[in-house]
């Protein structure tokens, strides 16, 4: 508990020290403090600003989701009325061509039955003459009875 | 070993608290004689304590820290806050701030020496002095610069500079002993004397309390460590020296570790104290 020159010796390296505190230490530790406060500060603002920007684009986005939809709509109502359209032409059409193909088929049918009837016409009178022939026993001249037998022919 | 006797008890104490001194003092106030073990091991820790954070002050950037940065950035704006909380002037805490972090961590590194165990160096000392060639029961060593009553008034005389200093330049010198002779009591006549000497006073006692309490404290507590190592040395193979023995290693323990809170909470209330009184400089009556 004796006081000496050690106090003042201690009060010189007190204020040594402290100076190469205040000169080295101090503000190189202070500026990094500083600077990466300043950009934690700056790196929160970016997020806020990139979240809005998102919010953005997210409602954009929706916009744009909601214009497709109304388009592939009408484009969808206009392709159906087409169809439609298309499908009632291709059903007159094929009801015209059904019935012109019945037409002449027809047409056709009746030139058929005409020429049967024509030529059974024709062997009914052979038949006939066959039949007469068996029947008289007795030649018949085709030539010569032509004028009956075409009479007969008509009546058929 | 066995050809000397070991020291008694109070031998080995005033042992310990004889400091290795550059000539024998006499006199209670000898300004010729240094305290060359309380002069070494404050500047070795305080050289080490600012070269440490210039280390880490010299690789500092603002990206993420390592642990070791992080550790020193935490200590220095802890400082920094308190520092902002107290002194309100800028321009102050330009000088005022790494004073407070030297005086905490210089101090912390001090008081620490009282955990290491008490005759490690002593020991290495002596044979060291006894090597040279000088008698080994007279290498005196203290360990604890803050153990010593003249680090810790050095401490505290070179704060109550900066508050002179900084009552002169904030207040200016005129404004200051307008202050000194009319405050606390008031302006007149018969009072200056009185207000002059509640300010000598003041000074005094905040000067002298502030190097006393630390002192006091590490000095205790190294005291209370030379005890319990006494108990410890008392091993004489018997059971009640065994249970004495026990006895040393629980309580030295235990006051090891309350010491750890002790040397931070005293480095921690001399810093405090270092601004409180500095920013108190700053204020006017």
């Amino acid at each position: 508990m004796n006081l000496n020159a050690t106090l003042f010796a201690q009060l010189v390296v007190f204020f040594i020290l402290a100076w190469f505190t205040m000169k080295f230490v101090w503000p190189p530790i202070m500026k990094a403090l500083d600077e990466r406060a300043s950009k934690i500060a700056d790196g929160l603002a970016a997020a806020d600003k990139a979240k809005t920007d998102l919010q953005l684009a997210e409602r954009r986005a929706t916009d744009e989701l909601r214009k497709a939809r109304e388009t592939s709509n009408e484009l969808r109502a206009g392709a159906e009325r087409q169809g439609a359209q298309v499908l009632d032409e291709a059903r007159a059409e094929a009801a015209r061509i059904v019935a012109a193909a019945r037409t002449a088929a027809e047409g056709e049918a009746a030139v058929a039955a005409q020429r049967a009837k024509e030529a059974l016409r024709d062997q009914v009178a052979l038949l006939a003459v066959a039949g007469a022939e068996r029947i008289l026993r007795k030649e018949i001249d085709a030539a010569k009875h032509a004028d009956l037998l075409n009479q007969l022919k008509a009546e058929l | 070993m066995a050809a000397e006797h070991g020291p008694t008890a109070s031998e080995y104490i005033v042992h310990h608290l004889t400091h290795f001194k550059s000539a024998t003092q006499t006199s209670l106030v000898d300004w010729s004689v240094f305290h060359v073990d309380s002069l070494f091991f404050s500047t070795l820790l305080g050289l080490l304590a600012v070269f440490v954070m210039a280390r880490a002050a010299a690789r500092a950037t603002s990206g993420v820290p390592g642990r070791f940065q992080a550790a020193v950035e935490i200590l220095v704006e802890m400082v920094a806050d308190q520092a902002k909380g107290i002194v309100h002037s800028a321009e102050s805490r330009k000088f005022v701030a790494p004073v407070a972090l030297t005086v905490f961590v210089w101090i912390f590194l001090m008081n620490a020496m009282d955990l290491l165990p008490l005759d490690v160096l002593p020991n290495i000392w002596a044979s060291i002095y006894g090597a040279a060639g000088h008698d080994p029961h007279h290498a005196y060593l203290r360990v604890v610069p803050t153990a010593d009553l003249n680090a810790t008034l050095g401490l505290s005389l070179g704060v109550l500079l900066m508050c002179l200093y900084y009552s002169v330049k904030i207040k200016g010198l005129g404004h200051w002993m307008h202050e000194l002779f009319t405050a606390p009591f008031g302006n007149h006549p018969v009072l200056w004397p009185i207000n002059f000497a509640m300010q000598l006073i003041e000074f005094v006692a905040k000067t002298v309390s502030h190097g006393m309490r630390l002192f006091g404290n590490m000095y205790a507590g190294e005291l209370i460590f030379m005890l319990i190592a006494l108990m410890g040395a008392a091993w004489t193979g018997t059971f009640g020296s065994g249970l004495l023995w026990l006895g040393g290693v629980v309580a030295g323990s235990i006051w090891a570790i309350f010491h750890i809170l002790i040397i931070t909470l005293q480095a921690f209330i001399f810093m405090m104290l270092t601004l409180v009184y500095i920013g108190q400089a700053h204020e006017s009556h």
